[in-house]
């Protein structure tokens, strides 16, 4: 290939991220306002506080029962990281494999790009009908409101998403996106929504998912085309994985004529021996079982089995910007077992829906950000006490509070104009880096003891932003003294 | 051995009778210690709020007032882990290689106060007497930064007349995580809630931990309570003896009237 050196580089004005006005990725409240709604509402605090620690007990009860965890988890985290380092050579081969099964590959730049794809191969058909296995991708370009934009009717099939569909209401978790309703809450959802429902219908949890399975069946029986997400897709063999537990998938999967699905393309792996590791750590880190119910894997089309015709549509939308970011990168190795999720602190208290987009939690505050550009979700990075849980309990090591950090300072490097708060930090940064002026610093801090009054601990109604700590939490009054000071006075310096 | 004393900026301007009573624990253990005086901040508040290239001078100073020292202890696990892992790489970040070399060999000599004694020195039983019912908050950065791991319960269950009654969800963060505790106040106090929560059940007298920022976090929440459990580091249980329970420790709540 011969080139002519330009004589000046262009501008590299950094990759495409995901496009906005389309999907969920974005919230239209700050993480600070939206959570301080979501703490007042009981009835969440109590479900999701219930719900997280059952499950992370379960989680922790099958992780160690595990010797070799720690092994299986670097063998994940180091799958992974071999991949991305060359992504699109696994890409290519994962398109031939699909092709000469039958498959069809399609790659969608961006949720735009996607939607129109599927819903133009959704027409193709003639139908008007689609059914959907829960899928975090198709959740996150908006796909359901782009094919009902365009006249379709689409049912979600996973229970708890046809919970959050039927509610009109939005998914809270990766795993288990109505993990915000109680029993109480979804039948009243199922008795109100679902037509021909049995009057007398209760809040019993078998009761309420044969409801859900009736309502479901005739909709299975009759579609001629389905949408699904992937786990993974094995390159070396064009196979695509779908994990799952209810069966639900497993039907939209083999029953009707066409299968379109819609993939990250960080979705990949090289070879079949790699989903050995990934199959044990995702159960495992996910609901807490030794094992899922369900794993489909097909490859293109099987004559006389199965659907007939079979679409791949690789999504970019904003990871080949994660990619990028030598520090970020590392968020694409997510298996979306919401592990992160179930022991975090924060998402346990302000739930699902305060972080604004399909991918809640310690990820979502990391990888939401670097999919739309951090300004766009600019305080996703700072909801988090950086407690490290999350990393802790990740499958693949995903150092996640490093990645907030990170991500902090890309924001505050992003503010062309200097705000209040960098003034103060530099500010601050000066006074520390000189010893005499931190010492007059300090001293001046001891002003504080002239509103305490001779009291303990200051007043609580102080000025901004002090008054975030004051309202709830005293501040004790400084001492006459520091301890550098007396020490000095004690021994020299 | 010769032990530099790193207060770190909190414990310096606030709390200061935590920094005085590491140095009168590792004084009875026979130890001399320094202080240098040029010392100021790790920079990990810096970093942890964004402002990673104005923590480099900060890491600069404090590099410069530890030049030499033989060992580096600190009474808070927050400040060591980032001194363990952050000061090299913002230094190496903004292209200053040499103090990024400098800050991860003088890393190398810094200890969290609860490694130092069982690592480093090698005793559990400082020879402390704290006649009170205490309970042990394990600081989220000393539990999985650093994994202190059962160092503190070591110490603290070799302290005579000290009863340690374990908190329930002792794993969970308080809240307060630097800048978080101001930027997401609600979130935090919620968290720090169900903390105090926690603490209160165990009805200890004292719940203590070896991070003075967290413990003036849970203290000024328990504090706005008029709870009567009061919030001591555990620098302040170890050093307290038959002879003097603390010099200038706080044994009441700092509640106000």
């Amino acid at each position: 290939m011969t080139a002519t050196v330009p004589p000046k580089a262009p501008t590299f004005l950094g990759l495409p991220t995901a496009p906005r006005g389309v999907g969920h990725l974005r919230g239209d409240q700050s993480f600070p306002d939206a959570a301080r709604g979501a703490l007042r509402d009981g009835q969440l605090r109590a479900n999701l506080g219930h719900a997280t620690s059952t499950i992370r007990g379960k989680r922790a009860g099958v992780v160690a029962e595990l010797p070799d965890w720690g092994q299986l988890r670097e063998a994940g985290r180091a799958l992974k990281a071999a991949t991305m380092a060359r992504l699109d050579d696994h890409l290519e081969e994962l398109e031939r494999q699909v092709t000469a099964r039958g498959g069809v590959v399609h790659w969608a730049r961006d949720a735009n790009e996607a939607n129109e794809i599927v819903t133009r191969l959704v027409q193709a058909t003639g139908t008007s009908e689609v059914v959907k296995v829960k899928s975090m991708a198709t959740q996150e370009i908006g796909l359901n409101e782009a094919l009902e934009a365009a006249g379709l009717d689409v049912f979600e099939t996973d229970l708890a998403e046809l919970i959050v569909q039927l509610g009109e209401d939005k998914p809270s978790h990766i795993l288990v996106p109505a993990i915000h309703k109680n029993r109480a809450e979804i039948r009243e959802i199922f008795a109100r929504t679902i037509p021909g429902v049995d009057p007398d219908l209760t809040d019993d949890p078998r009761q309420l998912a044969m409801a859900a399975r009736t309502h479901l069946r005739e909709r299975f029986l009759r579609a001629r085309v389905a949408v699904s997400g992937a786990n993974f897709a094995v390159a070396e063999t064009g196979t695509l994985t779908v994990v799952e537990s209810e069966g639900n998938g497993r039907m939209c999967l083999t029953l009707p004529e066409t299968l379109i699905t819609v993939m990250g393309i960080e979705k990949v792996v090289p070879t079949w021996r790699d989903l050995e590791v990934f199959l044990q750590l995702l159960p495992r880190s996910s609901t807490g079982e030794r094992m899922n119910p369900y794993t489909s894997t097909w490859a293109g089309v099987t004559p006389g089995d199965g659907p007939q015709e079979f679409h791949l549509v690789l999504l970019d939308n904003g990871r080949t910007a994660v990619l990028a970011d030598e520090v970020g990168r590392e968020a694409l190795h997510c298996i979306r077992c919401s592990a992160c999720l179930n022991v975090c602190p924060v998402y346990e208290r302000a739930g699902g829906h305060s972080y604004g987009s399909v991918y809640p939690g310690p990820i979502g505050a990391v990888l939401s950000p670097m999919l739309t550009g951090v300004e766009d979700n600019a305080s996703l990075p700072f909801a988090s006490s950086l407690c490290g849980a999350c990393y802790d309990v990740c499958p693949v090591a995903i150092d996640i509070p490093s990645i907030l950090v990170h991500l902090r300072a890309e924001h505050v490097e992003a503010q062309e104009r200097p705000t209040a708060e960098a003034v103060a930090f530099r500010g601050l940064a000066k006074v520390m880096s000189h010893p005499r002026l931190w010492h007059l610093a300090q001293r001046a801090s001891r002003l504080g003891r002239l509103i305490a009054r001779g009291k303990p601990t200051l007043p609580n109604a102080l000025p901004p932003p002090v008054s975030s700590w004051t309202r709830s939490r005293d501040l004790p009054t400084p001492p006459k003294e520091t301890f550098v000071e007396s020490w000095v006075r004690e021994h020299g310096s | 051995m010769k032990v530099a004393l790193f207060a770190t900026c909190l414990v310096d301007t606030l709390t200061p009778s935590v920094a005085r009573a590491t140095a009168t624990l590792l004084q009875r253990l026979g130890h001399e210690v320094v202080v240098p005086p040029g010392q100021s901040c790790c920079g990990q508040m810096h970093v942890n709020t964004g402002y990673r290239r104005e923590a480099v001078p900060i890491v600069a100073n404090h590099v410069r007032a530890f030049a030499g020292a033989e060992a580096i202890v600190a009474p808070s696990g927050s400040c060591v882990a980032s001194i363990h892992h952050q000061q090299a790489e913002v230094a190496r970040r903004a292209g200053e290689h040499r103090l990024a070399d400098e800050a991860e060999e003088l890393a190398g000599r810094t200890y969290e106060l609860s490694q130092f004694l069982v690592d480093v020195l090698g005793v559990t039983d400082v020879g402390a007497y704290y006649p009170h019912r205490v309970t042990y908050h394990p600081t989220c950065h000393s539990l999985r930064l650093l994994k202190v791991g059962d160092r503190p319960y070591q110490l603290l269950r070799a302290v005579r007349g000290l009863e340690l009654v374990e908190l329930p969800g002792a794993e969970q963060c308080c809240g307060f995580g630097g800048t978080f505790a101001v930027k997401n106040a609600d979130t935090s106090t919620a968290m720090l809630t169900d903390k105090m929560a926690n603490v209160l059940g165990t009805h200890a007298e004292v719940c203590t931990a070896g991070d003075a920022s967290c413990l003036m976090h849970i203290g000024g929440g328990l504090s706005r309570l008029r709870a009567g459990t009061r919030t001591v580091h555990l620098a302040e249980i170890l050093a307290s003896t038959e002879e003097a329970v603390t010099p200038d420790q706080q044994t009441r709540p700092a509640v106000s009237a």
